[in-house]
Parts: structure tokens; sequence; C-alpha cells
């Protein structure tokens, strides 16, 4: 038994040790290891193209990550103050968008999108010689979705986990319902808020198949390594690749640390 | 004073409601609408009402039979796989180091998907596992590209979320329900299979139907391992809405993936939840 879960380790993290190996690898072809070189790292951040992606990936993910935390906590807080009709949409509403498959969040995203555009465009145009595109708003839009749902499952769980009798006494001290919301339940729901930030960006940082139908022109880091990917090997990907996978552990491990403190915190008060 | 809180609490849902209703239920009508729909001469929509584009759906019917045999096939063979890997962590692991064990399994998922599948395509690429395979006298053996290859990597792409609600199944298990049964006379076997599978079906239920659900709608596992030979519901997609330009068939395919998820999902929770009661499990 132990042997088999040292394989699976293995099993799951090979792949991962084998993109981070050739990124140092000073030949040019997959598999073909000729000897230790740094070079590739150079190419891949002197290359305007590739730092032109991660800009844009960066800048998409860090915008996602910090509208869904804010959209996810508030709408989190509005559902503990609702029952019913309200409450059982909304439940609804976050299952569908964690169930729908992002290609088809893709394609239903890219529709309306377009749509949207043949409907507002022709006014535009005439009104004010302008006309909307679809752009890194739109991938972000795409994101924030996805992300909201995620964040306001990670909040709500902290909330269930919460000891009323701090809110109760903070009333009866006299707070003010937004004192209480400052001092009580805010510094409570931090960690999870913290948590569902690194999650969200790490996601969008992340996603190829959303970015694909609705960025329009732009190229993301995913966009930009699926696409050399298809056209045939190029060394830098690697040491992209072993950036990117160094970054999105850093992120996960900070995220699960998080949660996990916040816990034994919980459970010890 | 209610006034004022109901106010603050519309205030508080009305940007997630925005969100869920002009890029949600909005834009999955309009996929309803297309799907109904004819292709405009260069691509693109023209407006009808008629149902060719789902009469047509056989069409693709490789990308569907793919799909609704492979999906499930890796779906089982990721449970076979991934059901020792649960027990060792929630049992035989000292329960200082499950967590992080745990974490450690899950971890690849949350990245890059399109960088692990790469690495397997060069695993799985000539100058891989087969040239290690032509060393030892096996010659010409093809396994990117085909039914194989995309069953190992669903096996590899999912065991980090087939492994957790398994391992919460068997560790919130009872153990004084396995004393009970060695007390009996049960031998460890009997115990197991009597005691210790049924019990942890449930999260191997929940496992196999979001593993089920991501592996439907895949498109870079195909693309990247299948090649082009093996593809997917996914790929017939991306080449429906930004190839062939055919959107209106393009939302007939799209929303019977959605139905078949769908019909997945009734089933999970009519059979599985109904019997077992609610159980939740952190996909984070």
């Amino acid at each position: 038994m132990r042997y088999y879960a040292a394989f699976i380790y293995i099993f799951l993290y090979a792949p991962i040790a084998l993109i981070v190996g050739f990124s140092f690898n000073s030949g040019r072809y997959a598999m073909d290891w000729q000897g230790f070189s740094l070079q590739w790292y150079g190419k891949a951040f002197s290359n305007p193209l590739i730092v032109q992606a991660l800009t844009t990936s960066l800048t998409i993910a860090g915008t996602t990550a910090l509208l869904s935390a804010i959209i996810g906590t508030l709408t989190a807080l509005g559902l503990e103050r609702v029952s019913g009709l309200v409450r059982h949409l909304f439940d609804a509403l976050i299952y569908i968008a964690i169930m729908v498959p992002g290609i088809v969040i893709g394609i239903s995203t890219l529709i309306a999108f377009v749509t949207l555009f043949n409907i507002v465009n022709p006014w535009l145009l005439a009104a004010w010689n302008f006309k909307v595109e679809m752009g890194l708003w739109t991938v972000i839009a795409a994101h924030v979705l996805f992300n909201i749902a995620v964040v306001c499952l990670l909040v709500r769980a902290r909330l269930s986990g919460m000891d009323r009798s701090l809110v109760e006494a903070s009333e009866d001290l006299y707070a003010t319902p937004l004192g209480t919301f400052r001092q009580i339940v805010l510094p409570l729901l931090t960690p999870s808020i913290l948590a569902g930030f690194l999650l969200s960006f790490t996601f969008s940082f992340e996603d190829f198949i959303i970015a694909f139908f609705v960025a329009g022109p732009n190229v993301t880091l995913p966009i930009y390594v699926f696409s050399s990917i298809r056209r045939g090997v190029t060394p830098e990907i690697n040491a992209v690749g072993a950036v990117v996978l160094f970054t999105s552990f850093a992120l996960l491990i900070a995220a699960q640390a998080i949660l996990q403190r916040s816990n034994r915190k919980l459970k010890g008060a | 004073m209610t006034r004022r809180s109901s106010a603050v609490t519309a205030l508080l849902l009305t940007p997630a409601g925005v969100f869920f209703f002009f890029l949600l239920i909005l834009p999955l009508a309009v996929v309803v609408v297309y799907s109904f729909g004819e292709r405009a001469e260069a691509g693109g929509y023209a407006p009808g009402f008629n149902f060719g584009n789902y009469l047509n759906l056989p069409a693709r019917g490789k990308a569907f039979f793919n799909t609704l045999t492979l999906a499930p096939l890796g779906t089982a063979v990721t449970a076979l796989f991934a059901y020792p890997m649960a027990y060792f962590l929630a049992v035989k692991v000292s329960p200082k180091y499950r967590v992080a064990m745990l974490v450690l399994v899950m971890a690849p998922f949350w990245t890059s998907q399109l960088l692990r599948y790469y690495a397997w395509m060069m695993i799985l690429g000539s100058k891989g596992i087969p040239s290690w395979l032509a060393w030892l006298g096996f010659n010409d053996i093809q396994i990117i590209n085909t039914p194989w290859a995309v069953l190992i990597g669903a096996i590899y792409g999912f065991m980090p979320l087939m492994v957790p609600p398994i391992y919460v199944s068997l560790e919130k298990l009872d153990k004084r329900l396995l004393e009970a049964s060695a007390d009996l006379g049960a031998s460890p076997w009997a115990s197991f299979v009597q005691v210790t599978l049924p019990l942890s079906l449930p999260g191997v239920a929940t496992g196999s139907m979001l593993v089920f659900i991501l592996l439907m709608g895949d498109y870079i596992l195909p693309q990247f391992l299948g090649g082009g030979k093996v593809f997917f519901i996914g790929n017939a997609l991306v080449d429906l809405f930004l190839q062939s330009r055919n959107w209106p068939f393009g939302a007939a395919v799209a929303m019977a993936l959605v139905a078949i998820m769908f019909v997945t999902i009734f089933f999970y929770m009519r059979f599985v939840l109904g019997k077992s009661g609610t159980r939740r499990v952190a996909l984070v």
C-alpha cells in the first residue's frame, strides 16, 4: 500500500518535474537532454510576445480575483439574510455556474457578447463614433462569473462555522451594525476571502478554454502556450511553464495554509 | 429598520444577481434560441425555428460516441486507481500528516492543465515511452493519439479530484463498526467488503460525478493526447464555433452536452444523495 501511494505521487509529479527539468536543457528538442543551461529563461523573458501575454494574463487574473473576492463575499453575506425562494434561486445559480463546463460558458458568453455588440454598435457608432469589442473585459466578466460562485461557497462555509454569540455580544455592547461587521465579522471572514482571492487568481491565470472563445484578438499566456504547442515545440515553453507551475503551487500553498490556520484557530477558540 | 435592512440585503445580492443574469442565464437562453436557428451565409446565425440542428446531431456522432464511451470508462478507471490511494491516506497515514498528504494529491489539479498534458504529450510521444519500449524490443508501439492515451490522461488529470471525496467518506467512517465486525469473526477482507466499501460508496459516487462532468466537457485532454484522432464533443464545439463557424449547429451540440450532464446530476441527486443524506465535499 505504501508503495502504491509512492507510485501515485511519482505518477502525479513526474510530468511536472519533466517540464521543470527540461526548462534547464541546453538543447532545443523535447526529450533530448543536451546539458544544463539557463538560456531558455533568458530567451523567454526577452521575447516581447511572451512578456505581453504574461502582462495580459496578470491583468486579467488580478482584476478577476479582486472583483470575485468582493462580489462573492457580498453575496455570501446577503444570502445569510434571506431565506426561501431567493436563497434557493441563488443556490441553484451558484451550482449551475460551477457545474456548466468551461467550454459551454465560453460559447454562451461569446454568443451573448456578439449578439449584444450587433445590437448596440450601430447606435454607438452613430451617436459617438465608438464601438465595443471583445477584449480583456469580456474575459474578466466570464471569469468573475465562475469565481463569484467559488468565493461565495468558501465564505459561506466560514460563516456557517462562525460563533453567533460574538455578534450578539457586540450588539449588546451597542456597536452599530457596521461596527460589528468591521470589528467582528470581517476579521473572522478574512482568511476565507483571502483564500478565495488566491484561488480565483489561479483559476483565471490558468484558464485557457473560456479565454480562447472571448479574448478576441488578445493573447493570454495560456493561449500563447497552446498555440506554440500546436505549432511545434518551442523550448521557451518549458521555461515559461516552470515559472507558471511554480507560481501556482506557491499561491495554492498560501491559500491552503491560510485556510488551515484559520480553521485551527476557530476550533481552538 | 426592516425596510433599511432589506435594502442592504438587496444591495449585497445585486452585483452577483447582475452577473448571473447577464452572463449565465441570458447567454444560455441565447444559446437555446440559436440552436433552433439556421447558419447564415457567411457563418454565424440567421433567425429561424426548426429542429434541423438537433436532427443533424448524428453528423457529429463520432464525437458523441467517443465522449460517451471514454468519459464513463475514464471515470471508472480513475475511481479504481483513486480508491486505494484514498484508503491509504484515510486509514494508514497518521492523522498528523493526512491533510498535508491529501493536499499534495490535490495540488496538481489546480495547476495548468495545458502544461500537464503537454508533459504527457512528451512522455507518450515517439521520443518517450515508445522509444524505451523499442529499446526493450517492442517496436512500433503507438500510444499517443489512441484511446489509451486519453484514458491515461483521464486518470492523471482527475485523480486529484477523485481522491478527496472518497477520503472524506472513509475518514468519517466509524472505526467501531470495524471492531464490531472483527469481534464477530469477520476476516479483514470480509469487513472491508461488507462494511467499509458500502459506507464509502457515496464518496465514490460524488467523485465520479465530478470527474464525469469535467471529463465530458474536456477539450485540452482529447486535443493533446487524442491528437485529432480521438476527439470529444469539446473538440467538435471548438471546430463549429471557431473554424467552420456553424453557430446554430454548435449551439445544438452544446445544448445536447448540457442536457446529458444535467441528467447525470439528476440521477446522482436522486439515487446517491437521496439514500445517504446530503454530503458536502470541499472542492478546495
